[in-house]
């Protein structure tokens, strides 16, 4: 595109894409922090200024904090103790009054949106009213990935070139006023005589800008995501930020000349003298900071009994011959899954790590026509991974044909397949079963197909990327995965390597479900790869040469996990010798029984399951779900996630913690430099802290920083959803992913000595940001001592827990059965 | 008798479905679904034993003339049910296709707040349905209609704190009401024509409208082009189309049933319903089938030009639904039924799936994507096809054509009265009211020529009323007042017309005056809450903070308006019967205003009670969502 772009004009617009939403289209979502735009400011300051520039409700409302303070789930003591720490002791019954009794007022309007209202007051005009259906509408025919039957005719390579080709070209006509048309046909036309027009005076532009696009950010965002990462298109667009504000101030110029004639002028000799900023500084708010005050005493009031639970470890009596090893992802859908494994298998040991396995790479399926990342988003890999002999194929359903459309074809179809329809939707009803339409985990790579995974010849590329991994490659990435979880040593004779994804029906956020640390696909290939890789001798051979021995007699064996089915498949199982295939066969009837457990936890939060019947038969009614149109819940995802622990297993194995863990193991006697710490704090920190941040924004204000409920949706272009046919893109998590989260922060903890840890996170200034501005909260759990360290403004000071016992519970499955509320932390034994 | 008690159940049972969902208290998901679904299965098992009973039997017509709900003389108001091949087809596959949705809506919307709301409003409407299906004259059928379309109104605004389902809520509303002016029209001059309230029955003696017809020819065809504008309304058929896809904002299933498959059909059925009175006008018979010809056309161009999937299936079925209008003209009835089954069906199932399109596209993509260049070398073709796409993409203006045709001049109309306020309001309406009161009593005084258009201008003086109410943008009250002030002046105007019983004037205001006062008193207490919230200029969404008052409102509005079954429908009913034959302006204006009042009424609900809520303390929707 050839425009010329103001110096001053590109940091306005550099700056609006900072601000917008940065959700990905649907096909590649990735959680997020919905307000990174803020993550320069410590956390509650962050809040405050989101809050009041752009209206954003950014605490829970407080109603509920006080509903939980009298249900006792916050902790009464806790809250003393904060309000005491930022306030002092002797301001306590002052705040506590407050915090229990000042009543809800009226909020002070955001400053957005306060110069372009004045369209309104000025000549009783809605602006947006006018302007957004036809922009909405002719955005979404550009962008459009496969739903429009007749596609944009007007070319990709740009949005306003498309729209002048078309407009020129066309008897009928978007822009009537003839003053716009000449300045749409006129090359030369700057962005800044627009804004002249509307405008008027320099200062203002920014703001003016500001306000507009955040009148539909969902639109802008995602024109400003497509524009950094076109290659996130399968159909491609080129697209900018600056042709989408160009087009909207075109029209809107349109739509004053079409409703006002001559009879407007600019906007700046209305502006009030004193007008402020979006941007100005912030007062102090009682409000704010009673908000504030809540939020710690309900954070604190579940971290206390963590903290206490975690320093009640005893490592010594884990410490057996494991029977066999599984490492998970890390994500806290694996923690109740590896409790009810260790429950069933008590001497068998597992791991959690980041689910791509440390193998960055493209999966290119054989017939796919595209190659898909997997691993995390951030990442650029530069390798490729093949699929040969593949029977997956795209199964075909009519009723998403174009025929059915038509007029002749839509005639003929009604009139056969609309009576077929009618047992198919009766049949899902009543008796749901797999169709063309649902997404299977399972499907992500055919178990029987071949990869190409050892490099033969490193010059073989495929679409510029290495095909497959050298041996030393494989040694790099299979050393530092164990080493990093701390499984160098006592190597059982089978080890898994379990991926995981999800599967669900009528889903538009389905890649939301999938493992995050690969790109929001399935983890199959990866836990594949990396087992293939771990049984290469050649690899082991290097390895022994750097002082990892793995023993011949053990074997790795890939496998995925379905989250939502909870079902697991392995893979190349056909190759073991029949020893192994016995000891496997017995651990996979473990699996298969955990699996049914892990069904009947999760059931306690469907409402279509009664949680106290037998587990084999939850477990059937749990699949079924996954294949309802109806079940809008097919999971719960990361719903109720509050913490991220990194450190070994067996010290934390004794405790319960409700599915709202991410387990990270780590060993920090085989890294006291802190070395495979920084790893895993660098990539943890922003996924888990992503994903939380994500969960809490969207469930505090549904409404403008998640995507609202999800029953009313409409598919836009496949890219996005929307309300209703010319609603703003909706950004964040539907209300039926929040429902049952509580918005706590993510409480990330440490095993390690406090200088180490200090010094880790220093290392490298984006992570430390996250900690030091509190967007997760940081403890260290001396290894030694199991003194609890927090960290607080770039120091750790000693956190004494106020929790005095952790509740022993002997039966977890009839505590699990009798709520479906969150439960506090027990120990188990 | 068994098929007066069988076909009577048939609309009983939703009632009584509906009434006990009434008192089941909020927050009881399981009762409600447990209920509705219950009922509906008995339903549906009812129907398809009594169909097969009735297929049995020889397939003959039944007439139930089952209650008369008021009779004064040569007036009666009868509550009458029809069965026949059509209602047995709309019966069985609405029984169905609601029987589904029920169950699926039942899980699906778990946990949503408004859950009780969704299934009260949905049985609402299967009860409207199922009236209007076995309607056995216009009176009953009008009943079931008007409730579909506050239903549908209710429905759209499920989501009430937002602002676009709310706009296009009462859009929609609007919408069906103006072709409501056709049914309202058509009952009047077919009552004229019949010199009854003609039972749908009689439509068959062929002999019997051959020799209306061969009498009446103008009033016939004035019926069936009123019928004819009722049809294309109701089944978003051509200029009406643009508001099927604005529908689209209720839950999923809601629009599914709704406007996927069996509300939107009801332009069909009114055509195969009537079809025996029509049969024989060629005319009619042509307008209706160019109707559906350039439905076809033009919901297809536009179908193929959608991005968002639900938009892209209801202009899909918009283009079926035109089809039928052809085989309903050309006299292909059964074809024309399965035809609705079938695409009623389909559409139902794919709006049910419609999340399922982006995994399921996207891996079609990724499997099958082959990139398409076109080239369109010659420049005229080029530009037939650039306008084409951009007339498609502008749903071809259809939605500027309906505001310029219906609602703008309207609106400029009614601002030209804008120096009334709820104060002086009464200072114009008493005297001029009481001039008109004096003339009436002492009408041997007017001169005859007079006397003759004394009815017309006191009609077209309460259709002035309506048209400011419909475009007030400052005073609610005064809307309202003006509302009442139009019923006033019609009955004023009737009264004219002939001698006849004070207590059927007394009938129709006595429900105007309770229901306007009670309005006007919600209106009042608001007021005085929420004194700097209080105008029609914008949504307020008061309704967060006085869900009672709101509910209070509505039901006021629904009484003043003349709903059905409300003492107010009876009176404009029966008022509309002492309209003469001749007095085409005076139907006219009295059908205008009481389908403007309604929509008055609903715009000043809407803005006052629905919509984003102006007090931010809470999160709040933007307006674009």
């Amino acid at each position: 595109m050839a425009h010329s772009v103001s110096s001053a004009m590109d940091d306005i617009i550099q700056k609006l894409g900072h601000y917008l939403p940065a959700q990905f289209p649907l096909k590649d979502f990735v959680h997020h922090n919905t307000l990174h735009a803020f993550q320069h400011l410590p956390f509650h300051e962050a809040l405050h200024k989101a809050s009041v520039t752009f209206g954003y409700k950014v605490y829970w409302n407080i109603e509920r904090y006080r509903a939980y303070f009298y249900e006792k789930k916050i902790n009464e003591e806790i809250l003393k103790r904060v309000i005491t720490e930022h306030k002092g002791a002797d301001d306590l019954a002052h705040w506590t009054n407050l915090l229990l009794h000042k009543s809800p007022k009226e909020l002070i309007e955001p400053k957005i949106g306060q110069i372009r209202k004045l369209w309104r007051q000025a000549y009783n005009l809605n602006l947006d009213k006018e302007v957004h259906q036809t922009l909405f509408r002719l955005l979404n025919a550009y962008l459009d990935q496969g739903i429009a039957i007749w596609k944009f005719p007007a070319g990709t390579n740009g949005l306003l070139a498309g729209i002048r080709k078309l407009e020129k070209n066309s008897f009928s006509t978007f822009i009537k006023s003839e003053r716009v048309r000449e300045l749409l046909f006129d090359k030369s036309t700057q962005l800044e005589d627009l804004l002249d027009l509307l405008v008027g005076n320099e200062k203002f532009y920014g703001q003016y800008l500001f306000d507009q696009q955040f009148s539909h950010p969902g639109w802008s965002g995602m024109v400003s995501v497509l524009e950094h990462n076109e290659s996130t298109l399968l159909d491609k667009r080129k697209v900018c930020l600056y042709d989408l504000i160009f087009l909207e101030c075109l029209l809107e110029i349109d739509a004053l000349d079409r409703r006002r004639g001559n009879r407007w002028a600019a906007l700046a000799p209305l502006i009030p003298p004193d007008h402020l900023g979006i941007f100005e500084e912030l007062k102090y708010s009682e409000w704010f900071e009673i908000h504030k005050l809540w939020q710690e005493a309900l954070e604190w009031s579940y971290y206390d009994q963590v903290i206490k639970g975690l320093q009640l470890s005893h490592e010594e009596d884990f410490k057996k011959k494991a029977a066999f090893q599984a490492m998970f992802c890390l994500d806290d859908r694996s923690c109740s899954i590896r409790r009810h494994v260790e429950h069933f298998a008590p001497d068998a040991q597992t791991f959690g790590t980041a689910g791509f396995f440390n193998l960055p790479f493209y999966f290119q399926p054989q017939h796919g026509k595209f190659m898909t990342k997997v691993c995390p988003a951030p990442v650029t890999p530069s390798h490729v991974i093949k699929e040969t002999e593949s029977k997956i194929r795209h199964e075909k359903d009519a009723h998403f044909s174009k025929h059915s459309k038509g007029i002749f074809g839509g005639w003929a179809i009604s009139q056969t397949m609309g009576f077929w329809s009618a047992l198919k939707l009766a049949k899902n009803i009543f008796y749901p079963s797999a169709t063309p339409a649902m997404v299977s985990s399972f499907k992500h790579m055919d178990p029987r197909g071949k990869l190409s995974i050892v490099s033969k010849n490193p010059e073989n590329k495929h679409h510029g990327l290495q095909v497959g991994f050298t041996i030393e490659e494989m040694a790099d990435a299979l050393e530092g995965l164990l080493r990093s979880i701390g499984l160098v040593q006592d190597f059982a004779h089978l080890v898994y390597v379990i991926g995981h994804g999800a599967s669900s029906v009528n889903n538009t956020h389905y890649a939301g479900y999938d493992c995050g640390a690969c790109s929001g696909r399935a983890g199959s290939v990866n836990a594949r790869v990396a087992a293939t890789i771990g049984n290469n001798l050649e690899v082991r051979e290097v390895l022994a040469k750097r002082g990892l021995i793995i023993p011949d007699t053990t074997v790795f064996v890939g496998g995925l996990h379905d989250t939502t089915r909870d079902e697991m498949e392995f893979y190349d199982v056909e190759d073991l010798v029949d020893s192994i295939r016995i000891l496997h066969e017995r651990n996979v009837k473990t699996f298969e029984v955990a699996l049914d457990y892990n069904a009947k936890e999760r059931s306690r939060r469907f409402h279509t399951i009664d949680s106290r019947q037998d587990a084999k038969k939850v477990h059937e009614q749990v699949k079924k779900r996954a294949l309802s149109l109806f079940v809008t819940r097919p999971e719960w995802n990361h719903a109720t996630n509050a913490l991220c622990l990194i450190g070994k297993r067996e010290n934390n194995r004794h405790l319960f913690l409700d599915k709202r863990a991410f387990l990270n193991s780590y060993d920090y006697s085989i890294d006291l430099e802190g070395k495979y710490l920084f790893g895993i704090l660098k990539a943890v920190a922003p996924v888990c802290g992503g994903i939380n941040l994500e969960y809490y924004f969207s469930k505090v204000d549904n409404d403008r920083l998640g995507a609202g409920s999800k029953l009313p949706h409409n598919v836009m272009g496949l890219i996005a959803v929307a309300n209703g046919m010319d609603g703003d893109l909706r950004t964040g998590l539907p209300m039926q992913m929040v429902n049952i989260h509580d918005p706590l922060r993510i409480l990330i903890t440490v095993e390690h000595y406090p200088d180490i840890v200090l010094k880790t996170i220093q290392t490298h200034e984006q992570t430390y940001e996250w900690f030091a501005n509190d967007w997760v909260k940081l403890v260290c759990i001396h290894p030694e001592s199991k003194k609890a360290f927090v960290f607080k403004e770039s120091e750790f000071f000693e956190y004494i827990p106020l929790t005095h016992s952790i509740e022993a519970v002997k039966n977890l499955n009839a505590v699990l059965e009798s709520t479906s509320e969150n439960l506090p932390v027990y120990l188990i034994g | 008798m068994e098929n007066n008690i069988m076909i009577s159940l048939f609309v009983l049972l939703p009632l009584l479905t509906f009434l006990i969902s009434l008192l089941i208290p909020e927050g009881r998901e399981k009762t409600f679904s447990r209920l509705a679904f219950g009922a509906l299965s008995l339903q549906l098992l009812g129907i398809t034993g009594y169909s097969v009973y009735w297929i049995i039997n020889g397939m003959n017509h039944v007439n139930i003339p089952a209650l008369e709900i008021f009779n004064k003389g040569d007036y009666q108001f009868l509550l009458g049910f029809y069965f026949d091949t059509v209602s047995a087809v709309f019966l069985w596959v609405g029984a169905f296709i609601s029987f589904l949705i029920i169950r699926y809506s039942r899980f699906y919307m778990h946990l949503e707040e408004g859950y009780k709301r969704f299934f009260i409003t949905l049985l609402f409407f299967y009860l409207a349905y199922n009236l209007t299906v076995l309607a056995g004259n216009f009176e009953t059928l009008f009943l079931g209609w008007e409730m579909l379309g506050i239903s549908s109104f209710l429905l759209i605004a499920f989501y009430r704190d937002r602002y676009l389902p709310v706009r296009n809520a009462v859009k929609v509303f609007s919408i069906y009401r103006i072709g409501d002016i056709g049914i309202i029209l058509a009952m009047w001059a077919s009552h004229h024509m019949w010199h009854e309230n003609i039972n749908f029955i009689k439509l068959l003696d062929k002999d019997l409208v051959s020799n209306q017809m061969s009498s009446h020819g103008g009033i016939g065809l004035f019926i069936a082009v009123c019928l004819w504008i009722a049809a294309a309304a109701k089944s978003a058929q051509f200029p009406f189309s643009s508001w099927l896809p604005k529908a689209m904002e209720g839950p999923t299933p809601s629009s599914a049933i709704f406007y996927g498959s069996l509300s939107v059909h009801f332009g069909v059925f009114l055509l195969l319903r009537t079809f025996p009175f029509w049969e024989h006008q060629l005319t009619a018979r042509i307008l209706i089938g160019l109707l559906g010809l350039v439905t076809a056309v033009m919901a297809y161009s536009i179908a193929r030009v959608q991005s968002t999937i639900k938009t892209q299936i209801a202009y899909a079925s918009i283009a079926q639904i035109g089809i039928m209008f052809i085989e309903v003209a050309l006299g292909l009835q059964v074809l024309a039924l399965i035809h609705f089954a079938g695409n009623a069906f389909l559409r139902t199932y794919q709006l049910l799936v419609s999340p399922s399109v982006v995994a399921y596209m996207i891996r079609d993509k990724f499997y099958h994507f082959k990139p398409k260049t076109i080239r369109l070398e010659d420049t005229f073709s080029k530009r037939l096809a650039y306008s084409m796409y951009i007339l498609s993409l502008k749903e071809w203006n259809l939605d500027r054509l309906l505001n310029r045709m219906f609602f703008n001049p309207i609106k400029r109309f009614g601002r030209k009265l804008d120096f009334l306020t709820p104060k002086n309001l009464l200072l114009f309406f008493l005297p001029l009211y009481a001039l008109g009161l004096f003339l009436y009593f002492n009408k041997e005084w007017v001169p005859d020529t007079i006397l003759y258009y004394l009815p017309g201008s006191f009609g077209l003086l309460g259709l002035f009323m309506v048209f400011k109410a419909f475009s007030e943008r400052i005073y609610p009250r005064l809307a309202l007042l003006l509302v009442m002030a139009n019923h006033f002046w019609v009955a004023l105007a009737v009264s004219f017309n002939e001698n006849f019983d004070y207590s059927q004037t007394m009938i129709y205001l006595s429900g105007v005056v309770v229901a306007g006062i009670i309005g006007f008193w919600t209106l009042d207490y608001l007021r005085k809450k929420e004194p700097n919230h209080f105008d029609l200029n914008q949504y307020y969404g008061h309704v967060y903070e006085y869900p009672k008052l709101a509910l209070v409102f509505l039901l006021a509005s629904l009484g003043l308006m003349g709903f059905p079954i409300s003492p107010t429908f009876v009176g404009v009913d029966l008022l509309f019967s002492h309209i003469h034959q001749d007095q085409y302006l005076l139907a006219s204006f009295d059908a205008i205003s009481y389908i403007f009042g309604g929509i008055a009424l609903i715009r000043i609900y809407a803005r006052l009670f629905l919509g984003p809520h102006v007090k931010n303390y809470h999160a709040t929707a933007l307006k674009s969502s």
